[in-house]
């Protein structure tokens, strides 16, 4: 009698297992679909909900100094929406850094509006099935208005190269108490965490895939994740302390990975697991 | 007078040039520069959390050589890191089916992890196959299949086996793998657990 049971129980944990796998591949599968559909019908897109609340956010005046963000320069001259986001992050004299458009876009909230930067980055991320934030939704209709075009990183400026060579080292740089560096996990191709599979960024081809996709719309958590967001969980899971938002570190990474992407399209906001 | 201007000309191409590369960053200051935006960046930090941020030698040199360190270096690594190995006061082996729980866990060490409700993982699976029963496993490292059974559960591959858990670069230097008891995260007793769930020959990994 035992015997039949362990060996039922082994079925049904062997079963279990398998169906585990299944089902992770069956999300793959399904992502993909969607994917497929979203190309066929664009507008279908949940993620553009949020590009829509950022417009309106854009537009609306608001603050202390009851402004809208129409003159915030995001690199282009003030106002200039379209493309900005293909040529961000890049150097800005006003605030005298590199800035990629998160930080930017906190930066204009803050002259152009008047609301204290502490407040501004006091909840930057959305949970899992809740509305994206203010400024995802800002993040993502930026980053839309570039939807088709391709990264074009700007390197003209000394602190921009500056902020590209410190991207580098950054994504080698292995510390904290796992030892992990970025390359650790993103030095190959066709690797994967568990059954989670692992783009390659130090290779541009894969780079370029993945990179013009965030800001994306996470199926699994039901909101939009911006790159500073990605990069925040990179770190958490490397043991390291919560980042700053919009901090010189996650500014520096997202240098050297639009760098890596150069000449990729943008495709935001896409779908992801 | 032609050869006035030529000269001018080249002096003029030579100086523009000069000053190309002394604008250029050095490699000294691309160091001194990713130091400066890592203090700017984690300002919230605790004191506890800023130590993470500062790297010891091996992980130093590691970034530096980007995980191909040259003989010499390598070989002090090696050096090093065996030093920092601490062996247990009897066996190298303990509970298989403990290791197990510690090879399925990931928790512990990130920011959401404070304070502490269960104990640290070893994550295992997160880069390893090890049980064939187990089909959730990564690749990041080598499979573990049989790891025990292909080395005929000999006794210096156990203790080979907890040196290399305890302290993988006292082994390979920069390898890709944490230094899971040199760094604290898991104790003696727990890699036991570990050697066990690799080695022994009871354990699911060499069924």
């Amino acid at each position: 009698m035992r015997g039949v049971l362990r060996i039922i129980a082994m079925a049904v944990a062997l079963a279990c297992a398998g169906l585990h796998v299944r089902a992770q591949d069956d999300t793959e599968r399904g992502v993909e679909r969607y994917r497929q559909m979203l190309k066929e019908d664009p507008w279908s897109n949940p993620g553009l909900l949020d590009a829509d609340r950022g417009e309106a956010l854009w537009k609306e005046k608001r603050g202390p100094k009851s402004a809208s963000l129409e003159q915030c320069d995001l690199g282009k001259g003030a106002g200039k929406v379209e493309g900005a986001f293909a040529e961000l992050p890049r150097y800005f004299k006003d605030a005298d850094r590199v800035m990629d458009l998160e930080a930017r876009l906190v930066w204009c909230i803050e002259k152009l509006q008047g609301f204290e930067r502490a407040d501004i980055v006091k909840r930057p991320y959305s949970k899992a099935n809740q509305s994206g934030t203010e400024l995802e939704a800002l993040t993502t209709y930026v980053a839309h208005k570039s939807s088709g075009f391709k990264f074009a990183p700007q390197l003209e400026h000394a602190r921009e190269r500056e902020a590209l060579a410190v991207g580098e080292a950054l994504f080698f740089r292995r510390q904290g108490p796992m030892d992990f560096s970025c390359s650790t996990c993103h030095a190959d191709s066709g690797r994967r965490i568990r059954l989670q599979g692992l783009p390659f960024l130090g290779k541009p081809d894969e780079a370029r895939k993945v990179i013009g996709e965030w800001p994306a719309y996470r199926v699994s958590q039901g909101t939009v994740m911006t790159m500073q967001h990605r990069i925040t969980d990179c770190f958490w899971q490397m043991r390291m302390p919560l980042i700053d938002y919009g901090s010189d570190v996650a500014v520096a990474l997202t240098m050297y990975l639009v760098n890596q992407a150069k000449g990729g399209e943008i495709t935001a906001p896409q779908i992801k697991r | 007078m032609r050869i006035f201007s030529l000269i001018a000309a080249v002096v003029a191409v030579l100086v523009l040039a000069a000053t190309y590369l002394l604008l250029e960053p050095a490699e000294g200051d691309a160091a001194a520069w990713v130091d400066k935006a890592i203090k700017a960046s984690w300002t919230r930090a605790g004191p506890e959390w800023q130590a993470r941020l500062v790297q010891d030698e091996t992980q130093k040199v590691c970034s530096q050589y980007r995980n191909a360190p040259p003989k010499a270096v390598a070989d002090a690594i090696v050096a090093r890191e065996k030093a920092a190995i601490q062996y247990p006061p009897g066996k190298f082996m303990g509970d298989w089916k403990k290791g197990e729980k510690l090879a399925q866990s990931g928790y512990g060490g990130r920011f959401t992890d404070y304070p502490p409700r269960a104990e640290n993982g070893g994550n295992c699976y997160a880069c390893h196959q090890l049980d064939k029963k187990e089909l959730s496993f990564g690749t990041l490292g080598p499979s573990l299949l049989e790891y025990g059974k292909i080395r005929r559960y000999a006794e210096a591959e156990i203790k080979a086996a907890y040196e290399r858990i305890y302290n993988s670069q006292a082994v390979i230097p920069c390898a890709n793998m944490p230094r899971l008891g040199a760094s604290k995260f898991l104790t003696i007793e727990q890699i036991k657990d570990v050697v066990a769930y690799v080695m022994s020959p009871e354990s699911p990994v060499n069924k």
